[in-house]
């Protein structure tokens, strides 16, 4: 059994009592920072970089990739807590996450969140252990022409995300998709929509918008009513799970798991694309779809156990290929690099302790942060009885200075503190902020798919039908929009015959 | 193991005591240079491979230099952004910049570029990566010579994909076509990993990029690799011929890296930090992590800051007609 020697040689590589601490000292990093709003695993891995040249390479790799899903797990915190998603992928948390905090559930909110993500995070370790190559395989197959198509898919599956009016979701996509548009065209370097303002040349910078939008918008409006003030309404009920909310779970975390492990193999923003398709998927499969954006566990679980499987099988195209599949990996890419090994297809063969060390790490990981997890949901909803008046001026702090560190840039911060009002107009109008930023990640990946096929196929569209994944993933999203347009016209008739 | 962990946690310490101490203005300013922590900026993102120089640089110049030298990453609008931020620094040497040819192009690409190559002290080269020319998986040319008459009479089915404007990989793709006198399809990428991905997928045919990419990927037989861009063959693919033994005359670009202080900052200052990254590039250390990524320190006699004011005013014009053909701008 080549598979068992591989795993054995890799846990007692990660059983060492050096790695182990490494381990200990990534994931609970990772948690912090995921906590901490906008501080993301980039700017602190690339701050923690000097630090791991004096390290063996297995460690500093074992602890690089813990605070990447150390984050991932802590991302979900804030997310739930206080409407402020950390991380792109815990824009969806927030939307069922926050509903159960304010409705006392914030602990069930934050165990699902965490028992979600060590089960998808051990499955997406096996498959990773025992796929890899094939794995990487497949994510070869996908050309520009299969990553447009799955971005249409994507898009229509966006509109799911809004529990109101179908009208205002597709405005929101729209206000998304536009200011995506924004910056550097990157096939012909001509700027658009930059309005001569020279920091717009890369576009407006995600995390900005994102913290403005959820967390920014939110403060105000709850500064605006002294009753609503605090954090949560209702009393805080259990800290654990129901049996009855353990079985809701069980399905969703599956499904979850499933979806994130494959999209996270694709390079580009596959780990994030995953929580909002798995969103979508537990909204369409669920027999009261309505109780979805009202504090829905499914809604919770789904995307956490999506992006967590997703962010470990990210790791596939940079350990089998050298490839990065996003700027994280780029990051450990380098620091590997410096370390004298150069990351491509021999790492496997010529390295097999850094290769199994690591995944044999993951696991391990895993299950500390689950350790970590539990026992702090308590004291993450005791958080919760802060008074608000205490509370609000530290986030927004917070929120500043996690903004100020992606780019080390002041006009991220002012370009917050602009979402955060528009953030707040959006939910005077019950216009809801997550499909806006769909719309914001997915558009200019629309476009650049599109262009990026046209060229290759010499402004042929036909490419797109006669490639089989494609021409598949098309065919997805004809019948998704149907699904979701029949509904919401009955429902237009059936109001329009009412009046 | 333990020693080793507490000597980290140290270097953390010691690392925030430092990025405390540099946010003292003017602390000390009337002590010897340096009297406070160095930063070098990298217009680029960290763990790239200019990222990566620069780190291995800075180590070893903290040693010498007995203050923290400490890279700060400072991407955006293809290097012009973090570049921009150092020429209007003040000239007092604690604020660097470690630019690669880019710095050279910049002034073509952008039309409306916020400095210019002037506002610059050079302090010395520091190292040229070589790029390779490398192809899809299977791919029907067999030699660096078939590939060019291949391109020549096929330039309507030939794809080339690079990292974005402005890129190492795009002004290598615009030297080759411009040498090889055809244009050929050009697929622009958002860095060298996607571009990557489908050049080892086959959705695109050629690329042109720093060994620092593409070694991993050749060695791994994950590409198929025709010749090396240098004058010379790379030690570490002897088996590559160079452009010019396939057939293309004079045939080079390198990647090179280069050491920036802001107009004004005093010769001492810059002798000074000229001596240091001389150290780093003798430091077994450099050398080794260089060989690594398929490249070598610049020979001495390229060392000195005459010399790199020479080099970048020569490689300013020598890309100035090359880009102003192609007719491609950044801005």
């Amino acid at each position: 059994m080549e598979l068992l020697d591989n795993l054995a040689l890799g846990f007692s590589v990660a059983l060492s009592l050096q790695n182990i601490l490494y381990c200990f000292v990534g994931v609970l990093l990772g948690t912090l920072i995921g906590v901490l709003p906008g501080l993301g695993p980039i700017a602190t891995i690339a701050m923690l970089l000097p630090i791991t040249f004096g390290l063996p390479p297995v460690s500093a790799l074992i602890m690089l990739a813990g605070i990447y899903y150390g984050a991932q797990y802590g991302g979900s915190t804030t997310a739930i807590l206080i409407n402020l998603p950390g991380e792109s992928s815990s824009v969806v948390t927030a939307i069922d996450g926050h509903q159960m905090a304010r409705q006392g559930r914030a602990g069930a909110a934050l165990a699902t969140a965490a028992l979600g993500s060590f089960f998808a995070g051990t499955v997406a370790t096996f498959l990773l252990a025992l796929f890899a190559p094939p794995l990487a395989d497949l994510a070869l197959k996908f050309g520009p022409p299969e990553y447009f198509a799955l971005m249409v898919l994507g898009l229509v599956a966006s509109v799911t995300l809004a529990s109101g009016s179908v009208v205002k979701a597709l405005a929101m996509i729209v206000l998304g998709l536009l200011l995506g548009l924004s910056g550097q065209d990157i096939y012909t370097g001509v700027p658009r929509l930059t309005f001569e303002v020279d920091e717009l040349a890369d576009g407006f910078d995600f995390v900005a918008l994102a913290m403005g939008m959820f967390g920014i918008g939110e403060i105000i409006r709850n500064l605006e009513d002294e009753s609503q003030r605090s954090l949560v309404a209702a009393k805080v009920k259990s800290l654990m799970l129901t049996k009855d909310e353990f079985k809701q779970i069980i399905a969703p975390v599956l499904r979850g798991t499933i979806l994130g492990s494959f999209l996270g193999i694709l390079p580009g923003g596959g780990a994030m694309l995953s929580s909002f398709a798995a969103y979508s998927i537990e909204k369409k499969v669920s027999r009261t779809p309505m109780r979805f954006g009202r504090g829905a566990i499914e809604g919770v679980a789904g995307p956490e156990s999506a992006n967590n499987a997703g962010a470990q099988t990210s790791f596939i195209p940079m350990l089998t290929l050298g490839i990065p599949s996003n700027p994280v990996m780029a990051l450990m890419i380098g620091a590997l690099i410096i370390q004298g090994i150069t990351p491509g297809p021999n790492v496997v063969t010529d390295k097999p302790d850094l290769f199994w060390g690591v995944i044999a790490s993951m696991w391990i990981g895993n299950f500390m942060l689950v350790l970590l997890n539990l026992p702090l949901i308590g004291l993450w909803v005791r958080l919760l009885t802060v008074p608000y008046h205490v509370m609000y001026p530290a986030i927004i702090a917070f929120c500043c200075i996690g903004v100020y560190s992606v780019n080390n840039n002041t006009f991220d911060v002012y370009t917050m503190a602009l979402f955060g009002v528009l953030g707040y107009a959006l939910v005077k109008l019950d216009c809801e902020p997550a499909p806006l930023l769909l719309g914001f990640v997915i558009g200019p990946m629309l476009e650049e798919y599109l262009r990026r096929a046209m060229l290759i196929s010499r402004g042929d569209p036909m490419v797109f039908i006669t490639r089989p994944i494609s021409a598949t993933l098309l065919l997805l999203a004809a019948v998704a929009l149907v699904m979701v347009l029949l509904p919401a016209v009955r429902k237009t008739r059936e109001e329009a015959f009412k009046e | 193991m333990i020693a080793r962990t507490t000597r980290a946690a140290c270097a953390a310490v010691l690392g925030l005591a430092a990025a405390a101490f540099a946010l003292a203005p003017g602390a000390a300013r009337a002590q010897a240079y340096p009297a406070r922590p160095i930063t070098v900026v990298v217009p680029f993102a960290a763990g790239g491979p200019t990222d990566t120089v620069a780190r291995l640089v800075a180590e070893s110049m903290t040693k010498t230099l007995g203050q923290q030298v400490i890279v700060e990453n400072v991407g955006g609008a293809g290097g012009t952004r973090g570049a921009g931020q150092v020429a209007k620094a003040a000239p007092d040497g604690y604020t660097l910049l470690l630019h690669h040819i880019g710095q050279a192009t910049a002034p073509s690409l952008y039309r409306k570029l916020p400095y210019k190559v002037t506002d610059f002290e050079t302090a010395g080269l520091i190292t040229a990566v070589p790029m390779t020319l490398i192809a899809k998986p299977g791919y029907e040319p067999k030699t660096i010579a078939d590939v060019i008459a291949y391109v020549k009479a096929n330039k309507d089915k030939v794809t080339y994909g690079n990292a974005g404007v402005g890129s190492a990989s795009h002004l290598c793709g615009m030297l080759f076509m411009s040498a090889v006198g055809t244009q050929l399809t050009t697929v622009p990428y958002q860095g060298t990993g996607p571009a990557m991905n489908d050049l080892v997928g086959g959705q695109i045919d050629l690329m042109c990029d720093q060994t620092t990419n593409t070694t991993g990927q050749i060695k791994g037989g994950k590409v198929k690799a025709y010749a090396v861009t240098t004058k010379d063959r790379v030690k570490s693919l002897a088996d590559l011929p160079t452009m010019e033994e396939g057939g293309l005359k004079g045939f080079e670009v390198a990647v090179w890296h280069g050491l920036y202080a802001p107009k004004g900052t005093s010769p001492e200052i810059v002798a000074k930090l000229n001596a240091a990254l001389g150290v780093a590039l003798e430091d077994p250390k450099v050398v080794a992590r260089f060989a690594d990524l398929g490249t070598e320190p610049e020979p001495k006699d390229r060392r000195s800051p005459e010399f790199h004011k020479t080099y970048l005013t020569a490689e300013v014009a020598k890309w100035k007609p090359v880009i102003e053909a192609a007719g491609v701008y950044a801005d």
